[in-house]
């Protein structure tokens, strides 16, 4: 399984040898001087605007228990009867994924309720560790998405993102922005491409 | 004054001899691909003149790639920073591909430390060697695949299909194209040419949707219902990769439509297809890259998922990275080219250039079209894309919405030496050019051939002009011809 193939050394060796044999010379890697990077005084504010510009939509709340309730205004929420919490405080799931192994088993799950490290005002960006991810799927494959992070926890943006997960080493790291969408036929925006056709956010003051 | 006439005809001509080089008459069928075969040299005007002379569907193009040029806009100007985001992109990549060995290697080794199976490939055929060996020893015969140029520059697909290995494209806009048997015609919308209703007849045909059914909702849902199957069923999944990170031996993988991560997260085996240009330092240069590339691709401020690999997904599974130079080592050695290994791949170029826009993408008869196409193309075979670097007004706009600031229409114009020095010209193109030299290193031709075109101007009457000989005139009227050269003026004028 790990043997590399002849072939791929000799290959790796000559692509080497053609590039070491043409000596480019330039300026040392430049870094980015963060007084010279955009902030915002509402950073709060800007990431709920840039949310729902992607097709998102935020909500500030008090507490965890805040969530259930808002949920339960989303009729695809009531009717769901799959659903998969990695937020147990705010929401109780329908699917018990330690019993899990296979994750094509996942393929009927409506709602994935999942834990954001941080947002990024900018975009309207969510950063998801994947070591919170029992199934890297479990994003991807539901229905419907909601993400709950607490509100104290937002950068303005990806270059302060990338400080902050500066030395990350998990296997798996995404920064989901909305729904998953398309517009590939004549460029008309459409929710729910292959991943989820919602994305709910819920920014939880104290949490 | 009597030059603008004289331009006028010089053009005429050159524009005339253009089309009577080529060899084949037309399908009338604008993505009719036998036609690569018989076309072995691309002549870009001939291939797009069914694009072209479908009036509606060129500017329906135009406008369609126009709209998302100005969504382009509208995210690049919200940012103060933007110039030196720009500038700071172009320095990162020029510092990358000049130190790209020492990078490569840390890649592979920080990659191997974390489990993946890191590949080598000369170039397309060994690449798809490489990535048909993978698929043989796990006996898998259904592919999920998510878009990625490389692949496609390769020929994985055919290649893949012809040693009985069923591949999905599950990129939407690849898909439709996949489904009608025809090739991407933009690197980011590789279904822009393509209007509803010809995907509602191909998802009829293929999907069973209803027929005449047109609504792109409608259709985007029963893609995403019968694509859904075929990444339950999928064995190994194959993506390409934005970029690579050296220091981490991670990639990033931007998608709207969250298909590469469905398509990894489920089957075993992920293969990952990169060319060796995608290489970054360091993690934190991706805080530049992502800032620019959804803003320069559609106008959005970010990919919906922006997806950070490091090694395979669990102890049973297993990654494969393969590391492709097609070419690219031997581009990096021109001074002249070398910039354009730092291409990002966000199609700005395309949706900015007029030529693009209203010829349609497979007029370039290249994996990559438009201007970073025309730069590309001709560096893997001068003589079969010679036509290219004339597809090109050398307007500069390319230029000034490249994110990593290629200068492009320099490299452009760099090409049309370079063919000329190649004697690469076509033959009818040599001779009206050493005519017209001819003429400006003469005061007394080119002043007699000014009073001639005038003259000419004035008296040919109407069908001499406009008639189905002169391609010059199917869309445009003839210049008024003034009453005096500028030199007559000139020299009226100067005593005053
Ligand atoms: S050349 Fe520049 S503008 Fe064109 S696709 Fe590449 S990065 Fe984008």
């Amino acid at each position: 399984m790990t043997d590399t193939p002849q072939a791929d050394v000799s290959a790796r060796q000559s692509i080497l040898d053609r590039i070491r044999t043409k000596q480019v010379h330039s300026a040392p890697l430049p870094t980015i001087d963060f007084q010279r990077v955009q902030s915002f005084d509402d950073p709060l504010d800007r990431f709920a605007q840039s949310l729902v510009s992607v097709g998102g939509q935020a909500h500030m709340v008090d507490s965890v228990n805040d969530v259930k309730p808002i949920m339960d205004q989303i009729p695809v929420f009531r009717d769901a009867s799959q659903i998969v919490s990695l937020v147990p405080e705010c929401i109780r799931g329908t699917v018990d994924t330690a019993a899990i192994h296979d994750p094509h088993t996942l393929s009927d799950v409506d709602w994935t309720i999942a834990r954001g490290e941080f947002l990024v005002a900018e975009n309207g960006s969510i950063w998801v560790d994947g070591n919170t991810l029992p199934h890297r799927v479990l994003l991807f494959i539901a229905q419907y998405l909601a993400i709950v992070v607490p509100k104290s926890e937002i950068v303005a943006t990806m270059h302060h993102a990338y400080q902050r997960i500066e030395g990350f080493d998990g296997r798996f790291g995404i920064f989901v922005s909305g729904p998953s969408k398309t517009a590939d036929i004549e460029q008309s925006l459409v929710l729910g491409a292959h991943g989820c056709r919602k994305l709910q956010v819920f920014i939880v003051d104290q949490m | 004054m009597g030059y603008a006439s004289k331009r006028t005809i010089t053009f005429h001509f050159l524009s005339e001899t253009r089309y009577r080089a080529v060899p084949v008459q037309l399908s009338l069928h604008a993505f009719s691909f036998r036609f690569d075969f018989m076309l072995p040299i691309v002549e870009h005007p001939a291939a797009a003149k069914a694009f072209v002379t479908d009036p509606n569907r060129s500017r329906w193009h135009d406008q369609a790639l126009w709209f998302v040029r100005s969504k382009r806009d509208l995210q690049a100007g919200s940012i103060p920073e933007w110039e030196y985001l720009r500038e700071t992109a172009s320095a990162i990549k020029t510092h990358t591909i000049a130190n790209l060995g020492d990078y490569l290697e840390q890649f592979e080794r920080n990659a191997t430390a974390r489990g993946a199976i890191v590949h080598w490939a000369r170039d397309g055929e060994h690449h798809n060697q490489i990535v048909l060996k993978i698929l043989q020893q796990h006996r898998a015969h259904r592919i999920v695949k998510s878009k990625s140029m490389l692949t496609e520059e390769c020929g994985l697909n055919h290649y893949l299909e012809d040693n009985g290995i069923d591949v999905v494209d599950t990129d939407l806009g690849e898909r439709i194209v996949q489904l009608r048997g025809e090739t991407p015609s933009h690197i980011v919308l590789p279904a822009i040419h393509i209007k509803k209703e010809e995907v509602g007849d191909t998802f009829h045909k293929h999907l069973g949707t209803d027929e005449g059914a047109s609504d792109p909702k409608y259709l985007a849902e029963a893609a995403r219902g019968d694509l859904r199957d075929k990444f339950l069923a999928g064995e190994v999944g194959i993506t390409g990769v934005n970029f690579a990170i050296a220091e981490t031996g991670g990639f990033v993988i931007c998608t709207n439509e969250g298909n590469a991560d469905l398509g990894t997260s489920l089957p075993r085996v992920h293969i990952a297809c990169m060319g060796i240009e995608k290489l970054l330092p360091r993690q934190q240069d991706l805080g530049v890259f992502t800032r620019l590339l959804a803003r320069s691709a559609t106008g959005q401020p970010i990919t919906s998922y922006t997806s950070h690999f490091n090694g395979p997904r669990d102890e049973n599974s297993e990654l494969h990275i393969v590391l492709v130079d097609n070419g690219r080592t031997k581009l990096r050695e021109s001074e002249t080219f070398r910039a354009a290994m730092h291409c990002i791949r966000c199609g700005a170029c395309m949706n900015t250039c007029p030529v693009y826009r209203r010829s349609g993408g497979h007029s370039y008869r290249a994996t990559v079209p438009g201007p970073i196409g025309s730069v590309l193309s001709p560096t893997r075979d001068a003589n079969t894309y010679k036509s290219l670097p004339y597809a090109c007004s050398l307007c500069g706009s390319c230029s000034d919405v490249c994110p990593v600031k290629i200068p492009l229409h320099h490299q452009l114009l760099a090409w049309r030496g370079e063919l000329v020095g190649k004697k690469l010209l076509p033959r009818s193109k040599r001779w009206s050019m050493a005519m017209a030299s001819l003429l400006f290193r003469s005061p007394r031709m080119f002043a007699l051939s000014g009073k001639i075109g005038r003259a000419a101007l004035r008296i040919l009457p109407r069908w001499a002009t406009h008639n189905r000989f002169n391609k010059w005139t199917i869309a445009r009227e003839l210049p008024l011809p003034p009453n005096e050269s500028f030199r007559q003026w000139h020299r009226k004028h100067r005593s005053k």
